[in-house]
């Protein structure tokens, strides 16, 4: 340790560096986001609540193939299905269990006809475990409120799919 | 200033004073002195609430964030939400804790933290006592927190609390003798220990008389004590780069592991208490305490609270910049670099007092 | 009866008190904590007799730092009551007839005219009085032998006890903190300069 290590030493050199850097990082602008009125953006691939759509015309689009249910990696999905009176192949039960979905979005890229989609919406809340219970008329409902936002991140993803 | 609010009364009360005072007067001089601590424990207690929310601020700036901004403007009424939580929640005392040495453990830590204000100076004659022996009552007071801390890792009956008891002790032990050494020097150059007399000891030199009074303070000539105090200080208090006691990564929350509700907030108003006393202290002892800087502007009050928040924001700064020590690096820095610092500097300042190049005089 | 003589007696019935918790306290940390209580009175009635010097440093060096070591020691301690409790009875005779003995000496010494309980003549001391500085004034005096002689004592004491209980184990993996400390980024990293290379050169 020669001399000069030893000034450095005494007036607290190597100290005096690293407050530098924190003095410097008080007075730089701050980043950040204060949530409930400022968000980050989010990508049109985001996963987030799940909602099943419904065509243009009114007609649900799910066809009960279950593949969602079977690619399901948390198996978090249930569906049962029935013959209706036309003769198409519908569910008469679609369930998400949300306390068990780990959001992989698989059910989505499994669907063949769009029908089963992770919308952008990440506020909602259940106050007991069985309101994160969604059942098929719960999805209907999520579809048919966020069905613009999921178009319309739909259209921007269809480019790279 | 005691007629002052004598009369303040007896305007207040008009034609009753009379009456009332012929009650008051035997016991006048106890109402009095219980005024005064009011007058020293209020602010000190708002500076303790509002300490933890400039903590917050200030590492949050730090950490290019904003801190706390919710409650009230800018979040100013953030400590008093803090405050009312902790009081409304439950006191939890674990089964096999020893319940009356649990619960007088808080009290053991805030106690001495505020009856050290006794002593200290903040402006010129107006201190609660003025003790000839203000720097010996200082250390011996001050190290009676300690206790709060063994105690309550003792009486949790509990791990980790015993693990940041038995830390608090070596340490505060090992820091207490650099402390006392480092004040050897300051009563070696003031010839006293009356607080006061330090403080006034400190206006006298020939930069003082030059008008740059500043630079006559002790922090110059007795620059290595200085930072030997100041950084005992740090550890004394259990702060960060030194806070082991309550390392979070290590032992959880050392000796507050198993308290919650009013007790928890104890401590911490004991720890916050004790920060703003060290940097009193420092200021007292080496930044000149009420004097100012420079010739030309009065002395006063003011001067003192600048100092002790110039001390407190670098506490906040030191915190938000050093990660913590390791234990036995902690050790080495008290006993081999703090101590024999000291012991170097006391003769190093006998013989300059000896020579003709006394600045003390 | 004035403020002085109620203010001697709460300290003396307290000091009292906790030196008989001390030797009847089933746990030794409590007795401990008794006698820090039993040091705090006693520093309450020298300040009674105006010396506050004296007062302030018991509390600082007894309770500020010996009993912080003590407790330290007692906390780590594994104490096992019953066991310590075993041979009371058969003990107590000896222990009893030496306590006898030691109070009858010491009421003895005590009764004698030299320690006898006389009005101190110089308790009436003026405002400007300062124990402190009195103290240092005949310590570094009248007594400066005996005062160096004792720092001299104290510390060939400090050196025999780090002497006796240094050793240093050969078996243990020990970092020296000094080493740590003292390394430099130069020692750990080293920053070439290289002169940049074309590909197939």
């Amino acid at each position: 340790m020669g001399a000069r290590d030893l000034i450095q030493t005494f007036f607290l050199g190597e100290l005096r560096q690293g407050l530098s850097v924190t003095l410097r990082y008080l007075f730089s602008p701050k980043i950040t986001i204060q949530y409930p009125e400022e968000k980050t953006p989010i990508s049109p691939r985001f996963r987030g609540l799940h909602a099943l759509r419904r065509y243009p015309n009114g007609e649900e689009r799910c066809i009960a193939c279950k593949l969602c249910e079977a690619v399901c990696p948390a198996m978090a999905i249930t569906i049962e299905s029935a013959e209706r009176e036309d003769g198409s192949r519908r569910t008469t039960r679609y369930d998400i269990d949300l306390t068990k979905c780990i959001f992989c979005g698989f059910c989505e890229e499994a669907c063949p006809v769009d029908a089963i989609v992770e919308s952008h919406v990440i506020e909602y809340h259940g106050e007991t475990r069985g309101d994160l219970h969604y059942t098929k008329q719960m999805l209907l409902a999520n579809g048919e409120r966020y069905e613009a936002d999921i178009a319309e991140a739909r259209a921007l993803d269809a480019r790279y799919r | 200033m005691e007629a002052s609010v004598l009369h303040f009364f007896e305007w207040l009360w008009g034609p009753y004073w009379s009456t009332l005072w012929a009650w008051f007067k035997p016991v006048w001089p106890l109402i009095w002195v219980i005024m005064k601590i009011v007058a020293i424990l209020v602010p000190l207690l708002l500076g303790v609430a509002y300490m933890t929310y400039a903590e917050r601020k200030i590492l949050g700036f730090m950490h290019v964030r904003i801190g706390p901004n919710r409650v009230g403007p800018l979040g100013l009424l953030q400590p008093i939400a803090d405050g009312l939580k902790l009081f409304f929640k439950e006191v939890i005392l674990p089964t096999k804790a020893d319940p009356a040495l649990y619960f007088m453990a808080p009290a053991l830590a805030m106690a001495p933290a505020v009856a050290v204000w006794a002593v200290v100076p903040f402006f010129d004659g107006v201190v609660l006592a003025n003790l000839d022996a203000g720097v010996l009552f200082l250390l011996a007071v001050s190290s009676l927190g300690v206790y709060g801390v063994i105690i309550a890792g003792w009486a949790s009956n509990s791990k980790y609390p015993f693990l940041g008891s038995i830390r608090s002790a070596a340490q505060m032990v090992s820091y207490e003798v650099a402390m006392g050494l480092a004040l050897v020097c300051v009563l070696m150059v003031s010839n006293s220990l009356n607080l006061t007399d330090i403080v006034h000891a400190q206006g006298r030199g020939i930069f003082a008389d030059w008008g740059v009074g500043a630079l006559s303070w002790n922090w110059l000539p007795l620059w290595p004590v200085f930072l030997v105090y100041l950084i005992s200080g740090v550890a004394e208090t259990n702060r960060a780069p030194f806070d082991v006691v309550e390392g979070e990564s290590e032992i959880v929350a050392g000796h507050m592991v198993e308290y919650s509700g009013m007790a928890f907030a104890m401590f911490f108003l004991a720890e916050y208490a004790n920060m703003i006393l060290v940097a009193a202290m420092v200021t007292v002892f080496f930044l000149g305490g009420w004097l100012s800087p420079v010739g030309f502007l009065p002395d006063g009050l003011p001067w003192m609270l600048a100092k002790m928040s110039l001390m407190l924001f670098l506490f906040l700064w030191l915190r938000a910049t050093f990660p913590r020590y390791r234990y036995d690096q902690i050790m080495r820095l008290g006993w081999k670099v703090f101590v024999p610092v000291c012991l170097i500097w006391i003769p190093v300042v006998g013989v300059w007092m000896m020579s003709p190049f006394n600045i003390w005089e | 009866m004035d403020l002085k003589t109620i203010i001697f007696y709460v300290f003396a019935a307290l000091l009292i008190f906790a030196a008989l918790r001390v030797i009847t306290a089933r746990n030794p940390v409590h007795a401990a904590l008794y006698l820090v209580l039993a040091f705090f009175n006693a520093g309450g009635l020298w300040l009674t007799l105006q010396a506050e010097f004296l007062a302030i440093t018991l509390v600082m060096v007894y309770v500020g730092a010996v009993m912080v070591l003590f407790l330290f020691v007692i906390m780590m301690l594994d104490i096992d009551i019953k066991r310590l409790r075993q041979g009371f009875w058969r003990n107590m005779p000896l222990a009893a007839t030496l306590g006898v003995l030691m109070v009858a000496e010491m009421a003895l010494v005590l009764s004698t005219d030299y320690f006898g309980p006389v009005a101190f003549p110089g308790t009436k001391m003026g405002a400007d009085y300062s124990n402190t500085r009195e103290l240092g004034r005949l310590l570094f005096t009248d007594y400066v032998y005996p005062f160096e002689l004792a720092s001299i004592i104290l510390l060939v004491a400090i050196i025999a006890a780090v002497v006796l209980t240094l050793r240093r184990r050969k078996d243990v993996k020990h970092l020296d903190p000094v080493q740590q400390v003292a390394v430099k980024h130069s020692d750990r990293l080293r920053v070439l300069q290289m002169p940049a290379e074309k590909e197939g050169e």
